[in-house]
């Protein structure tokens, strides 16, 4: 276990700043998930820590060292790659022991700490096989014990359930979320999938162009985004914004209901045109709009409203967030 | 109805399509090597064309002479330490290739003219290098005083008569085989190398993997299939080549030291116009180069591909 610490890390690539000044630290344990769209540079700060690009700037620190200049060989890091990157040529046992026999382990010792990480992994009957031959889920699996096995410092992983289908994904997700609080390994998460983040991490950093525009629980994210981005990345569907009084109003599609006469103090509301109804099953999205701002509610399959007609709707005060019309950032004192 | 054309009918365009091919492997293919088989056991000469089979008597002949022998042993040479020699060079020309820097395309294209050059051009080229009296090479050794006065390093000989002396000219024999194989290997690595996907290079330096490893535990398993077909290529050009050996030696120096069994049929088939031992000596190859065919293309088979 370890703790790890970004300064100022800047990585360029000709003009392309890929990461520009990004100042973080995790702690000893966590689970910290990068999250952002493509192009917003996470997988290039995942790399840095793994030691597959050198910074341009800044310094990378684990336990207190700065690891800058040390080979990715050396960091005891270990990384799951997005396609895996398991050796073809070579059984399952021979994949998850390669880190070990790297280290002239006893062969018993290293066969001992196979089966340990293949039971972990629920793989222990596939060691013989090649990886030509398992599934998707299967190599996943392998990739992750390859990358337990000699309990590393710092676990990276790289978009690692993207290449599974749907419903595998959801329970892989739960169970990475078990090995890793089993273990206890710092980790770091990259993905663009907002339930993985929220899912998985201890903390989420949102980045954008390089930087990390925040960084907090996943509950903080969610409900107190610091600007527009965040607020508008995270959420599905994502938080609306109305513009009222020279401000941006924000509030998510589940706050944001039928305006109910009896309680109206502390609530604000909004003539709601319904363009369109959309029922999930579960709940009804209602896509519409406010003035000529884009709405979208998100309401319980009882309510019965109808397509092309007007609504009085409204928002408790307390579940609505300001935002800067020009900078976009939060404001957190508004009268109205 | 209107009726089908010819062309679109596949029971007819199918056979009318392989027919060249057909053509050209029965003509230039199958009916010289079914035509060697028979000379080689006839006595046939150029001169006199009626020929009768006498079995196995140019073989047992072959067995018992000396030159042939020689030659058997300096075609196994000649080609084993060819082959090696590009395996390894054209590994770390490829490595080098693979990198990023500028020009990068010119060097490539530079790289492999010696193998699109034809070879007996390339060769001629060499006569001159090593020639016994105007060898640019020994002109350079006699400026860096290494060459042509009592004490120094090659000998106080104003030449070095490269190709007048032994272990030299097979050595010159074996350096210009090298020469135009090189490209080709490094062309087939370069290939096979782009294939194997980067993030396992990666996950092997995370793993721990120092360059050794990495090279003997990844990339040379990783590549064995191509290095298989290189090596099929090097041994194909090299054991049944006569163009580099007959335009720089001829065979020689006397009485053969760098003779091969391809510069040898030629001498003794057509030069000599014993068409018959000739063959005899050209069907060696077919066991040799039908067993290492069979060997790589299994081993080939049964190494994973990606």
């Amino acid at each position: 276990m370890a703790f790890v610490e970004l300064k100022d890390l800047t990585k360029h690539f000709g003009q392309v700043k890929a990461v520009d000044g990004v100042n973080l630290e995790i702690s000893a344990g966590e689970f910290l998930v990068l999250l952002g769209p493509s192009g917003s540079g996470k997988t290039t700060l995942m790399r840095l820590c793994a030691g597959l690009e050198q910074p341009t700037a800044g310094h990378l620190i684990i336990n207190g060292q700065v690891v800058n200049d040390i080979p990715p060989r050396e960091r005891e890091i270990a990384m799951v790659f997005q396609s895996y990157a398991l050796y073809p040529h070579k059984t399952v046992f021979k994949n998850i022991a390669f880190p070990l026999t790297v280290e002239k382990l006893a062969k018993k010792e290293i066969k001992k700490k196979v089966e340990w990480s293949a039971d972990l992994l629920g793989i222990g009957h596939l060691l013989d096989r090649r990886p030509a031959q398992i599934s998707g889920g299967e190599k996943q699996r392998v990739a992750i014990a390859r990358a337990l096995v000699r309990t590393p410092k710092v676990l990276l992983l790289d978009e690692p359930l993207s290449n599974l289908d749907a419903q595998v994904r959801h329970t892989a997700r739960v169970e990475l979320k078990k090995f890793q609080q089993e273990i206890g390994v710092t980790t770091i998460y990259v993905t663009h999938d907002q339930a993985e983040a929220m899912g998985l991490g201890d903390r989420i950093a949102v980045m954008k162009s390089g930087k990390i525009r925040q960084i907090g629980t996943p509950d903080d994210i969610y409900h107190h985004p610091v600007d527009i981005f965040v607020a508008g990345f995270i959420g599905i569907p994502p938080m609306n914004f109305v513009e009222q009084n020279g401000v941006i109003v924000g509030f998510r599609p589940e706050v944001f209901h039928p305006a109910d006469p009896a309680h109206a103090e502390n609530r604000i509301s909004f003539r709601f045109r319904i363009l369109r109804v959309e029922n999930l099953g579960s709940n009804k999205l209602a896509y519409g709009t406010i003035g000529d701002a884009n709405v979208i509610a998100n309401l319980s399959v009882r309510m019965s409203i109808e397509e092309g007609k007007e609504y009085d709707f409204s928002v408790r005060k307390a579940d609505v967030r300001y935002y800067d019309k020009e900078k976009g950032a939060r404001i957190d004192s508004v009268r109205s | 109805m209107k009726k089908k054309h010819l062309l679109d009918r596949e029971e007819i365009l199918a056979p009318l399509l392989l027919i060249p091919t057909g053509l050209y492997i029965v003509l230039f293919v199958g009916f010289p090597f079914v035509m060697s088989f028979v000379y080689s056991i006839s006595n046939v000469t150029v001169g006199n064309p009626h020929f009768k089979i006498i079995g196995l008597q140019n073989f047992a002949d072959l067995i018992r002479n000396p030159t042939f022998r020689t030659s058997l042993f300096n075609t196994f040479f000649f080609t084993i330490v060819s082959v090696g020699l590009v395996l390894v060079l054209a590994h770390i020309l490829a490595e080098l290739l693979m990198r990023d820097f500028h020009g990068k395309w010119l060097v490539r294209f530079l790289v492999l003219m010696p193998w699109t050059a034809p070879i007996a051009l390339g060769a001629i080229g060499y006569l001159w290098f090593l020639d016994s009296v105007f060898s640019p090479v020994d002109w350079l050794f006699r400026a860096m005083g290494l060459l042509g006065k009592p004490g120094d390093l090659f000998g106080p000989a104003s030449n070095l008569y490269w190709l007048g002396r032994p272990d030299l000219a097979m050595a010159s024999v074996i350096f210009v085989q090298v020469w135009r194989l090189v490209p080709l290997g490094a062309v087939i690595l370069i290939a096979g190398m782009n294939a194997i996907p980067k993030e396992i290079h990666e996950a092997a330096q995370i793993d721990g993997a120092g360059y050794f490893r990495r090279l003997f535990h990844i990339t040379l398993p990783l590549l064995f299939p191509v290095i298989g077909v290189t090596v099929l290529f090097a041994t194909f050009f090299t054991f049944t080549d006569m163009t580099v050996v007959w335009v720089l030696t001829r065979g020689g120096p006397p009485p053969n030291t760098t003779q091969v069994l391809a510069s040898l049929s030629f001498l003794q088939g057509i030069e000599g116009g014993d068409l018959a031992q000739g063959a005899a000596i050209a069907i060696f190859f077919f066991p040799v180069m039908a067993a290492l065919a069979i060997f790589v293309l299994k081993l080939a088979k049964k190494a994973v591909v990606l």
